[in-house]
This record gives C-alpha cells, structure tokens and sequence, in this order.
C-alpha cells in the first residue's frame, strides 16, 4: 500500500463537505467513508479530523444534531447547510481549475 | 454573505461562551464515541478489550490535544480573550498592590469629585421638572423697572390686582396659575416649628398636571374671594413626616398660624414644586392669604408684589408668539391694576412695564443664579485634578512598561502577536478604569450628599433628591474610558512597538530604547506641574476671598448677638394697644437672665432685608431722595456696638407725643447733608392723602454700617424710633448681646415670652450663623479648591518623584561609571536635580500664564483680591518649587548612594 498522503487542510473541507452532502452522519462515520472511498489512500487522523468538523461547524457550512445510532447510542451527526452546499461548489470548481493546471504541467512532454 | 453567516453561528458563539460545561461534555461525548467505535471495531477482529482500547487510543492522537484544537477553532475569540485578559490583568495587579492602590484612589478621586458636581450642576440647571409635558411650562415675567412698594417672598412678581387681570386677559396659554411661598407655623404658641407652604391659585394642580395620591387637589372651585379658612393639600414627605402615612387624613385639622385648615388631599412623592432645591410641606388657595394675614395681608395691597405666574402654552404656541399676544394686552392690564397712591413720575415708570415669557421646564430657582458659577468653577477644578490623576497614572503605566520590557518581549518571543500583548495592556488599564470608576461612583454619592448638607441650614434648608441619572452616568462612562484611553494607549503602543531582540538583550545601557516615551513623561510632568499651579493659585485666590469676607468690617460687634422674634399677631392687639405691648416686653426681655444688652429693630442688619423710603431735604435742594431706613428702639447701637459720634441716642422722652427724631450714620451725613453738623438738621418724609410733610430733626449721628450685605458699600441710613411709630406691627424682632450660652438664654426667653402671653410665637437666629451662611459660596469654593489643590500637588510630586526615580534606575550605569571615574556626590546630584527641576520650571511659566488667565475668567467669584495678584502667585510658585526639590532631592541622594563597583559588575 503507498503511503497515505498528507493532506492540505483546504481540501480535507472539501472532502468533508462533499461527504456530508451525500449523506449525514456521524465523525467516525466519515472517517470510515473516507478511507473506503478513498480506497485507503486518504487517511485523515483521528486527532485533526474533529477539530476540522468543528470549523466547519463555526462557519456555518455544517449543521449537528445529536442522534440515536443503531444501537442505541447517542452521537453527534454532522449534515449540509445551504451555506455548505454554495461552498462545496466553490471549491469543488477551485479544485477542478488546480488539478486541470497540475496535470496539465505534469504532462508536458520532455522535450 | 457575511450577514448571513453571522446570524447562523451567533446561537452557537454564544452557546460556546454561556454553555460552556454543556458543549465540553459534548465535545468529550463526541470523541469518546469514536474511541468506542474503534474499540469495537479492533474486538471484533480479534484483540482483547484492553488491546482494542489502547490501539484506539494510540490511532487517534492525543486526544486532550485534538479537544484542544476543537477549543481553539470553537474559540469565541474576542469576548473569551478579554476575559481571560482582564484575569491575567487583576492578578497582575495584585501583585503590585501599591501601584494598584495609588492608581485607583487617584482615579477614584477624580471620577468622585467631577461626577458629584456634575451631579449637583444636572439636579441644578438641566433636570427637568417631573411634571406631564414640562416643555410646555413657561414662566411669565414682568419687566419692573423703577416700580415702588413691598417685595415680598422669593417669587415677588406681582400683585393680587395684576394677577387677577393677567388670568383674565391672557390668551397665549390653556392654563395658568399664580404661587408663592411662606412659612406657616405649625404650633401654637412657644417657639415656631415652621412647615414650608405654597399659595396657589385654583389652576395650579391643572397647569402641572399633578394627581393626587390621596384625596384630591385645588381646582378652580377652591379659589374665590373671600373663602377664609378652608381645606389645605399636602405634601407626601409633609404626610410621611407628620402623620406617619396613614391612610384615614383626609377631613383632619391641620393648625397652620393658628388657623384650622381642613386637609383634602396629598400630592405624589415626586412632586416637590415648582422650585428647584425647596420642597413645600401645605399648599393653600391664594384666597385663603387675608384670613391669615389679616390687615397686613397681601392680597388686598395694590403695592404688595408677592406672586409669580406659571403657564401651560397653548399646542403648537412658540414663546415668542405668547410674548407677543401679552404685549398687545399689556396696556389694558397695567390700566386697570395702576396703584392709586402712585405720584405722576412712579405712574408713567410703571405703564412702561411689560412681560416675558421665558421656558420653565426645569422649573425656576434662585439656587441655580446663586451656584450656578462656584459648580462650573468647581467643575473645572475637579476636570483638572482628573487630569492630572491620569497623567500620574499615565506615567506609571509607563515607567512598568518599561520595566515588564523582558516580559513582552518574551511573549511576543513565543509567538504571541503585538495586537494580542496590545489587547493585554489595554484590558489591564480597562480594570483599573472599571475599578476605579465604579470606586468613584460610590464616592461621589456621599460627596454630593456632603455638599447638599454643606450649602443647607435649618432656616433655609435645601432639598435637592440627587440620584445619578441617566446623563451623569454617561458622562461618568465619558470619563471611565477617557481615562483609560490616556493612560492606556501610550504605554500599550510603545510596548508593543518594542524589538524583542533588544529588549531580551536589554542591558539596561537604555539612553537609547525608550527615547519616544521619555518626552511623553517629560511633557506629561512639565503638565502636571502647571496645572497643579493653577490649582493651588486658585484655591489662594478663594481662601484670600473668604477671609477677606469673614474679616470684614461690618461697622458693628456681630458675634455673640442673638436675634429673637417675638410674633404676637394671634393676641389680635388692636394698632392702638400695640406699642404698649411692645413697651413692656422689651424691659422684660432686657431683665431675662443672661442678656447683656437688647434692643429692638425692623431690620436685622445682613440678612438681606431691606426697607428704603424717599425724603425731601428743601433747604439743600434735595427731593426725592431714596434712603435706606430703619426703625429701632433705645440701646440700638449700644447692643450692636456701633459708635456714637455725635448728638445722643433715642431716650424715653421721645415718644409719639414728642417731635419725630431720627439718627443718621456717617455716609448720610457726608453724602446727603454735604458734610458739617449733622445734629439739628431736617428732613422731610411725604404723606399720602394730602397730609402735610413729616419733619424730622436729627439728634444723633453713628458710625457707618453695612445694611443688606457685606459685600455691599456702606450706605447712607435713617433711624427713626420704635417708640415714635404710629402704626406698629404685631411682631417684635430684637437684638440681644449675650456672653452666655445661646441655649440657656433660648430657654430663659422662652420663659419670658410664656409668663407674658402663652400665644407668643418665638423664633431665634444667631446672627453670626446667618452672615456665614450668606457667604456659603465663598465658604464651598475656599474649602473645595484649598482641597483639591492640596490633593493635585501631592499627585503632581508623586509624579515627580516617580520619573526622576524612574531616570535614576535608567541611568545607573552611566552614574556608575562617572563615579568610578571620580564624580563627586554633589555633581552626581546637580545633573540628576537639573533634569528634574528644569520640567519643574518649564511647568511654572506655563501654569503662570494659565493661571493668570483662570484668574481672569473667575473674577466674579473674587472679593478683595485682585486675580494676578503677585502675591498669592508668587506663594504658589514658592510652595510647589519647594515640594518639587523635596520630590526630587530624595531619588536623587539615593542615586548617589550607588555603588559603582556594584553597577560595573551587573555590566
């Protein structure tokens, strides 16, 4: 397995936006998502990823509400706002336009 | 976009700053959640619990880390840092207590004293009467240029006649109302206990708009002609007072002079009249006064002047509208009112008489024309001792900046920001403006009381409900932050603006870091002192005012002097009968244990009263001369000690069978009579109804004396004698010398007047009291400022003290080092006083020139000493150079005591 990137913390938001905007649910929830969509290439720490869904949360781009779970458990599931939905475009375009340049450089042929 | 977001995440901001138990114990929900997630996870493939849960842990990273972090992002940032700040400040401060201390009693003070005289000056001039729509309220006043005949009361505007006139022809207002004051006796015999009192026309209740508590009040009905004793409105203090509050008054007798008046109702607690600084106690109806009054009642006396008149202005009317229309109604009511006694030249004075409409929301008063300068004056004195508190505590802002110099650098080193160590600084002077703020409020609650108390006495009380309002406590807020601006700001920015490397590194060689603060402290000192010369240039100017005042020569011995008032109007002596009476109760007062010498007068010297009459000298070409008179009986002079000149005092053989007499004083014999022999000379006083002139010769002459005030010239007087008078009045006022106590000679007239007639109504004064209470201006403003100029001198030398300290420690080295290089002590000390001492005279010119200006503007407020005055200037200077050496003299012998060896190896 290669190494697991580190990721920038802009696009850990923008993953985690995009998550949420599938489907609410819960911090350990996501991380699973992550690292299966991912196909275990994106490993986010447990340690960073609270305190990212958090600013979020501050900025208002994600909503809490504590929830039972299927077992019965109380947790905290974490859904898109409106405000959520209008970043995600944003910076999924921001994305698009930095990886297009990227491998547009990456791709140049050696002359 | 930033709107929106703002009003999503307030709930959560503010849950994170009020909840903040609840959201912890989420957040470590939260997280516990997942570690248990994991756990179950690592079980289910195989590891012990125990395995399971230490490899969850390790996964995730510190946790108490991670929370940290959710903390940080959760911050509610400004309000949360300001918190913590303003902790982190007052454990600072309680470190250095005597900074602290010094910092905010200097603040305290400060704050105190502006705030109450603001207070005062708010109750005085700018509160407005707490009546229904006060900015409809106008007083209407009347232009009496040259008018004749009796003043009466505070309010002396006009005359039954002209009132009565002026209600029924006015247009300009909905409603309008006539008053005045007077004192009615609440007992009935013995000595007065007085209740302050109202008389009102019918509309008055109406005009302001004022409801009842209980019962019900005057209308229009109350007042007619002729109504006698009937039903009297009380105060609620009066209620409170006399009758404890209770409920069942209405319909009970309340004795007032003797006469019995039926209470009908009680005003509400925040009604207090029309004046400011008086409470009433009864109010009457303006038709009840003759029944009082009798013969010598007001209402019936075409010349009695004894009512102001109050208005509510139609809606929409303007006051110069109302002024107009009274105006064009003037002529009819001066007509019809015109005395008929008057000679030609009075009667043409009086037609030109006219009005004035002027606005009475803050009601009316003779406090505010009395106070109104000395608390401006006060005002400013107390503005400057702020001052020059907050360039103290500027200074020592500054002086621990630099020394907590490391310690900024040291933050600023591990990463915090300068705004974030600008922010500490800041919340730290912010603590000590709270605290020194909220200090100064309590203060100033007891020195406004103090200083209502102070201006008050028992003949004249004052009452003046002062309670920080609104407004002052704006301007106290004003101050607060001011203040904490002042001496926050320089300090914080030059902290932070300092290089952390040079600081850390900081060897103290520092003539070179600091430099920009230095000329701050240097300016700030060189301010201190010539305000803090101002200050005391004032408070020698006032106390020169007042004892000028005190030691005046009043032409008489005031001291021990007993002034009693003998009332026996209730025995209802016929005019005839009168005089007798009065012949016997002078020898009995004369024989009461402990009285020297008494003599009865109609006027008591320094209280403000007066009575003047016109006379004809036809043989020196003088008509119509005003003189001031007065009406005594014998021994006059010989009780108040003023000299006989000439001729002889009044004696037995001058009664009402005997030719008029009359003494005049050295001013009427110069000035009047051109100088010579006074004694034989005549003069004329016109009768009414075509009666022929009255002549009086003159039989004696005395030494001036001062007649309504002590700050009045000596004016030309008459004495005519008591025994001589025609037509006496009911009461009796005399004099007494006493070297006794004052209370077993009160009791010893009591005695007397009892044994005479049990319904003599008494009252007693000390005349000495009654003068010093006529200068209670000069008296507050010579107390306050020697006060406060004391105050700011000590505050200016712990200046001093502090920066020379301050310039000392900054220069220890260079000191050091001239010593080893053999510098003498006294050198040493003449560089480090130069410094100090030339701020020191920089201060003096400058507070030279203002103070001479500050003169200038008080000028009014002076008496006897002239505002530059070279004298008091040059005292001034004198004392503050003095205490400045002193201030000075002490760092400076301590800088000397430095070792050198002791400084070069700190090097």
């Amino acid at each position: 397995m290669s190494k697991p990137s580190d990721l920038v913390q802009g696009t850990l938001d923008l993953l985690l936006l995009k998550i949420l905007a599938l489907e609410a649910m819960n911090g350990y929830a996501i991380s699973l998502r992550l690292k299966q969509v991912s196909g275990d290439v994106l490993q986010v720490s447990d340690g960073s990823l609270y305190p990212a869904l958090h600013k979020l949360e501050q900025e208002g781009w994600i909503t809490a509400e504590w929830k039972p779970t299927e077992n019965n458990r109380r947790a905290k599931f974490y859904s898109l706002t409106r405000m959520g939905r209008k970043q995600l475009e944003k910076e999924s375009a921001n994305w698009s336009r930095l990886s297009a340049a990227i491998s547009n450089i990456v791709k140049l042929e050696e002359a | 976009m930033r709107p929106r977001k703002w009003l999503y995440t307030l709930p959560l901001r503010l849950r994170s700053l009020f909840r903040r138990q609840r959201v912890e114990q989420e957040l470590s929900e939260e997280l516990q959640f997942h570690l248990d997630q994991k756990t179950q996870e690592y079980i289910a493939s195989g590891l012990t619990p125990d395995e399971a849960r230490r490899k969850a842990r390790r996964e995730f990273g510190g946790v108490e880390l991670s929370k940290e972090n959710c903390r940080d992002v959760r911050r509610v940032s400004h309000i949360q840092d300001l918190l913590q700040d303003l902790g982190f400040g007052l454990r600072i401060l309680r470190n250095s207590p005597g900074f602290a201390i010094v910092a905010i009693l200097s603040l305290a003070l400060g704050i105190g004293a502006n705030t109450a005289i603001f207070e005062l000056l708010d109750a005085v001039l700018l509160r407005t009467l707490p009546v229904a729509a006060p900015e409809q309220l106008a007083e209407i006043r009347l232009n009496h240029e040259g008018r004749i005949g009796n003043s009466v009361a505070r309010q002396k505007e006009y005359s039954s006649a002209q009132w009565q006139e002026l209600e029924r022809q006015q247009q300009s207002f909905s409603a309008i109302a006539a008053w005045s004051t007077e004192r009615f006796d609440l007992g009935k015999g013995g000595e007065a206990r007085y209740a302050e009192g109202l008389w009102v026309s019918g509309d008055f209740f109406r005009v302001l708009q004022v409801n009842p508590v209980l019962g019900r009040l005057f209308s229009k009905s109350d007042d007619y002609r002729g109504c006698g004793v009937q039903g009297v409105v009380i105060s609620d203090a009066f209620w409170q007072r006399e009758f404890g509050g209770r409920a069942n008054l209405i319909g009970n007798t309340l004795s007032l002079d003797g006469y019995p008046f039926q209470i009908i109702g009680v005003t509400p607690p925040s009604f207090y009249g029309l004046e400011v600084g008086r409470n009433f106690d009864v109010a009457l109806p303006l038709c009840s006064e003759p029944a009082i009054q009798g013969e010598q009642g007001w209402m019936n006396d075409a010349t009695t002047w004894w009512l102001a008149a109050i208005g509510r202005l139609k809606p929409g009317w303007t006051l110069e509208r109302a002024t107009a229309q009274l105006a064009a109604v003037t002529p009819g009511i001066l007509a019809m009112t015109l005395p008929s006694k008057y000679d030609s030249a009075t009667r043409d004075k009086y037609l030109k008489f006219s009005f004035r409409v002027l606005p009475a929301a803050t009601g009316v008063s003779s406090l505010r024309t009395q106070y109104q300068e000395p608390l401006f004056a006060l005002l400013a004195i107390s503005g400057l001792v702020l001052l020059i508190a907050c360039a103290n505590l500027a200074n020592l802002m500054l002086a621990r900046a630099s020394a907590r110099e490391k310690e900024m650098a040291l933050r600023i080193t591990l990463g915090a920001s300068r705004g974030r160590v600008l922010r500490q600084l800041l919340a730290e002077s912010l603590l000590l403006a709270a605290i020194g703020t909220a200090m100064g409020m309590a203060l100033a609650q007891g020195l406004s009381k103090f200083l209502v108390a102070f201006i008050s006495n028992e003949g004249d009380p004052i009452f003046l409900p002062l309670w920080p309002d609104l407004r002052v406590l704006l301007f106290t807020m004003g101050l607060a932050v001011l203040t904490c601006l002042l001496f926050g700001v320089a300090p914080a920015l030059q902290a932070a603006r300092s290089d952390p490397g040079a600081a850390m590194k900081g060897s103290g060689r520092g003539i070179t870091t600091g430099r920009h603060s230095f000329v701050l402290r240097r300016g700030l000192i060189v301010s201190q002192v010539a305000l803090s010369l101002v200050l005391l240039v004032a408070a020698l100017l006032f106390v020169r005012t007042f004892r000028n005042l005190l030691m005046l020569n009043a032409g008489m011995q005031q001291d021990s002097i007993l002034v009693a008032d003998f009332d026996f109007s209730r025995l209802n002596l016929p005019i005839e009968r009168r005089l007798e009476y009065r012949r016997q109760l002078l020898p009995s007062v004369r024989s009461t244990p402990g009285v020297d010498s008494a003599a009865e007068t109609s006027i008591v010297p320094l209280r403000g009263d007066g009575w003047n009459q016109f006379i004809d000298i036809p043989e020196a070409g003088i008509q119509r001369k005003l003189v001031d008179f007065d009406e005594v009986s014998t021994q006059y002079f010989q009780t108040l000690r003023i000299p006989l000149l000439a001729g002889r005092d009044f004696n037995e053989n001058d009664t009402t069978n005997a030719p008029p007499v009359a003494i005049v004083n050295e001013k009427f014999a110069r000035t009047i009579l051109g100088g010579g022999n006074a004694i034989g000379r005549t003069f004329r006083e016109r009768q009414a109804g075509g009666k022929p002139d009255k002549v009086y010769q003159i039989v004696g002459l005395v030494g001036d004396t001062k007649y309504r005030d002590l700050r009045d010239d000596f004016n030309p007087i008459v004495f005519v004698a008591a025994d001589q008078d025609l037509a006496p009045d009911s009461d009796s006022t005399i004099v007494i010398r006493s070297s006794g106590g004052v209370s077993p000679l009160v009791a010893g007239l009591k005695d007397t007047a009892q044994r005479m007639s049990p319904e003599i109504v008494l009252e007693f004064g000390v005349l000495r009291t009654s003068v010093l209470h006529g200068l209670m201006r000069e008296r507050l403003m010579a107390t306050l400022s020697g006060f406060y100029g004391a105050l700011a001198t000590i505050l200016a030398m712990i200046g001093l003290y502090g920066i020379i300290s301050y310039m000392v420690i900054r220069r220890r080295n260079e000191i050091g080092i001239r010593m080893a290089l053999g510098a003498s002590k006294s050198s040493i000390l003449k560089i480090i006083l130069r410094e100090g001492l030339g701020l020191v005279a920089v201060g003096l010119v400058i507070g030279t020139i203002l103070a001479v200006i500050g003169g200038r503007a008080a000028r009014a407020m002076l008496f006897g000493v002239n505002p530059a005055d070279p004298i008091t200037l040059a005292l001034a200077i004198g004392g503050l150079t003095l205490v400045a050496v002193v201030a000075s003299l002490l760092p400076a012998m301590r800088a000397t005591g430095i070792h050198p060896m002791q400084v070069l190896r700190e090097e």
